[in-house]
């Protein structure tokens, strides 16, 4: 093994490959722009949008409510609610977000509430649709408080005891670490982006180093060369692990600065809501641990990309090979996400949903040693596999010059 | 020198089954001679050079080139060969330098003897202009001009030319052909392919007229005139390849 050769052909390809508008494109800019743009991006869109439907005075029909007069000039004097005239159409209104919610109210039911007797209010709304979500909820809140109020007075006037109608209240207190909250909300996203990321930072070099030299015609001129075609793949697959790696640490860099202004960016506009996606805290120690166990996978990709792409005759030919393969790469990916899938001994064999669960536990805060040294393993395996089956191929005159 | 001892090339295609390109090839070329091999498109040109060159290893027979057997020393030969054809392209995003100094480091060059071999082979050939040049940016006579100097960089004592004038312009072409001249005055082995019979009138010492993956005829040209009793090369060929 000449260290020195494979340096040659590694190096020649650093500087070729850093000279390919596409190569950086996908090693450097897309995981250095698309993780500002979905974390940041997304939450300031989101909460633009949100903040925009919340501004709005719901505009909102009373239907009925003749017979109740007071509760219906209670409605109409709050501010925050529009109260437009009542029409038959009230459903095809609020589904053609005329208006946002309508609101029944039964006859009789001033009468009802003050005798006691039990009576339904029906709010209609768009189920999913924000501004008529908001719309509603001021509705319901409008009537949860006429309710309690009617209870006190009732209670009142018999002279028994506010607490009579809330005998005891219910509390949830959490008791895991923020980072596992957060962790279990968001957590799996993190290495799924790092795994993903992976994939496509090896794809192009990959393809353009092997397939890419078939096509321009270099790979005989290279072959003229008195260096084994063992040290030729493997100089090859070094800058193709380079730019999976690279692109896996930018991405990972991009996240966790993007991620951190975010976050920062959301507790100064909710003014330090308590939401679990917030308390969510990536840790240095939790990074670097994912960087170690996505290694072997990025080995694994590096040497799998090579193998199918020196098959392959041309680029285009590279690229019909691989974009099946990444489904079949992404699904173990998402599979992960799923909720109820934990890491266990026999799914720590499979490649690619391994590293993602145990990434995701990683980001909670969980170590399962036994777990991740096995997966390492596992993976390490795969990665050898390919590397063997990439370098034999690059030793086949009948892959090498296919025609 | 080179000698070519009984080279057969099968190769294995889907609809035609196996396929015999190169089939029981022998000749021989001495040091400072050019040996031209002359034959049609498919004629099994490529292949037999691609095997002397060991880019591809012989389904049977051997050859041994600069005293190293093709199939047991490959690595050896290949020190030894500097092989250009119009399939050996150059890396279009490495300037010209770059193109050279790369292949003289595989070829294992040190660094000092790396850089005066560069600077002689560019000063010789007239690249210093566009040394700092990118390959994609440059004229197809100025890529010539890098390949030649790709394939010298290493001195070797064989040159395989695979139509190398294939797809140039009558000045590119003039300057492959001088080049391969200059091999022979230095002593080099030269073995070449091609069907432009002017080329072959040039510059062969020797003719070996392939076709079909076989050998048809070799010698001399004034030897084969003399055996076919026929002057002009061309009708020399067709009458070769049609017996």
């Amino acid at each position: 093994m000449s260290l020195r050769n494979i340096g040659i052909v590694y190096r020649k390809e650093l500087v070729d490959s850093l000279r390919d508008r596409r190569t950086l494109i996908s090693m450097i800019v897309v995981p250095l722009l698309v993780m500002p743009l979905l974390t940041i991006g997304m939450g300031v869109l989101s909460i633009a949008l949100v903040g925009v439907a919340m501004r709005e005075v719901p505009k909102v029909m009373i239907l009925g409510g003749e017979d109740s007069p007071n509760v219906v000039a209670e409605l109409n004097q709050m501010k925050d609610l529009q109260i437009v005239p009542a029409k038959l159409d009230y459903a095809e209104e609020i589904s053609n977000k005329k208006i946002r919610a309508a609101v029944e109210i039964p006859a009789g039911f001033e009468a009802k509430l003050a005798a006691g007797d039990s009576s339904t209010i029906n709010i209609y709304m768009y189920e999913g649709e924000l501004k008529s979500g908001f719309g509603a909820d001021r509705l319901q809140k409008f009537f949860r408080e006429l309710r309690d109020r009617s209870i006190r007075e009732q209670l009142q006037a018999r002279n028994l005891p506010e607490n009579l109608a809330h005998p005891f209240d219910i509390l949830e207190t959490n008791v895991a670490p923020p980072e596992k909250v957060g962790g279990a909300v968001l957590g799996g996203l993190v290495p799924y982006f790092v795994i993903l990321l992976c994939l496509t930072g090896a794809m192009y070099p990959a393809m353009d180093l092997t397939a890419g030299e078939k096509e321009r015609g270099t790979i005989e001129t290279l072959l003229c060369s008195p260096v084994s075609r063992t040290h030729l793949v493997l100089g090859k697959f070094l800058m193709v692990l380079t730019a999976s790696i690279a692109t896996a640490i930018l991405a990972i860099t991009s996240m966790a600065l993007s991620f951190g202004a975010g976050k920062q960016m959301l507790l100064s506009i909710t003014k330090g809501a308590s939401d679990p996606a917030l308390q969510i805290t990536i840790t240095a120690k939790g990074l670097v641990a994912i960087f170690i166990v996505v290694l072997p996978l990025a080995v694994f990709f590096s040497a799998a990309l090579l193998a199918l792409s020196i098959f392959a005759k041309s680029f285009k030919e590279a690229q019909s090979y691989i974009s099946p393969l990444m489904i079949v790469i992404v699904m173990p990916a998402i599979a992960s996400l799923l909720p109820g899938v934990e890491l266990s001994p026999a799914l720590a064999l499979i490649p690619v949903l391994n590293t993602s669960l145990v990434g995701k536990e990683i980001i909670t805060g969980t170590f399962h040693w036994n777990l991740i040294a096995m997966i390492f393993l596992s993976s390490s395996i795969y990665a050898g596999i390919a590397i063997f089956i990439a370098v034999k191929l690059f030793q086949r005159e009948d892959v090498l010059f296919r025609t | 020198m080179i000698e070519a001892l009984h080279l057969v090339k099968r190769f294995h295609d889907k609809k035609r089954g196996t396929v015999c390109a190169v089939n029981d090839v022998s000749f021989s070329c001495r040091q400072g001679q050019i040996y031209g091999l002359l034959g049609a498109n498919g004629a099994g040109k490529t292949t037999a050079l691609r095997m002397l060159a060991t880019i591809l290893t012989p389904s049977e027979g051997t050859a041994i080139v600069a005293g190293f057997d093709v199939i047991k020393n490959p690595q050896m030969v290949r020190t030894r060969v500097g092989f250009l054809s119009a399939a050996t392209a150059l890396y279009g995003r490495l300037t010209a330098k770059e193109m050279v100094e790369y292949f003289g480091r595989l070829h294992g060059l040190d660094e000092i003897t790396l850089k005066l071999r560069l600077d002689e082979l560019f000063e010789r050939l007239e690249m210093n202009e566009f040394r700092d040049r990118r390959c994609d940016k440059l004229s197809t006579g100025m890529k010539q001009k890098v390949s030649i100097a790709r394939t010298l960089v290493h001195n070797p004592s064989v040159m395989i030319f695979d139509e190398p004038t294939l797809g140039l312009d009558v000045m590119a072409a003039r300057t492959i052909v001088q080049f391969i001249k200059e091999c022979r005055e230095n002593g080099k082995t030269v073995v070449f392919s091609t069907h432009v019979m002017s080329e072959v009138e040039k510059l062969c010492d020797r003719i070996g007229i392939i076709h079909g993956g076989k050998l048809l005829a070799e010698g001399t040209l004034a030897d084969l005139r003399a055996q076919f009793g026929i002057q002009d090369l061309e009708d020399l060929f067709v009458k070769v390849v049609e017996a």
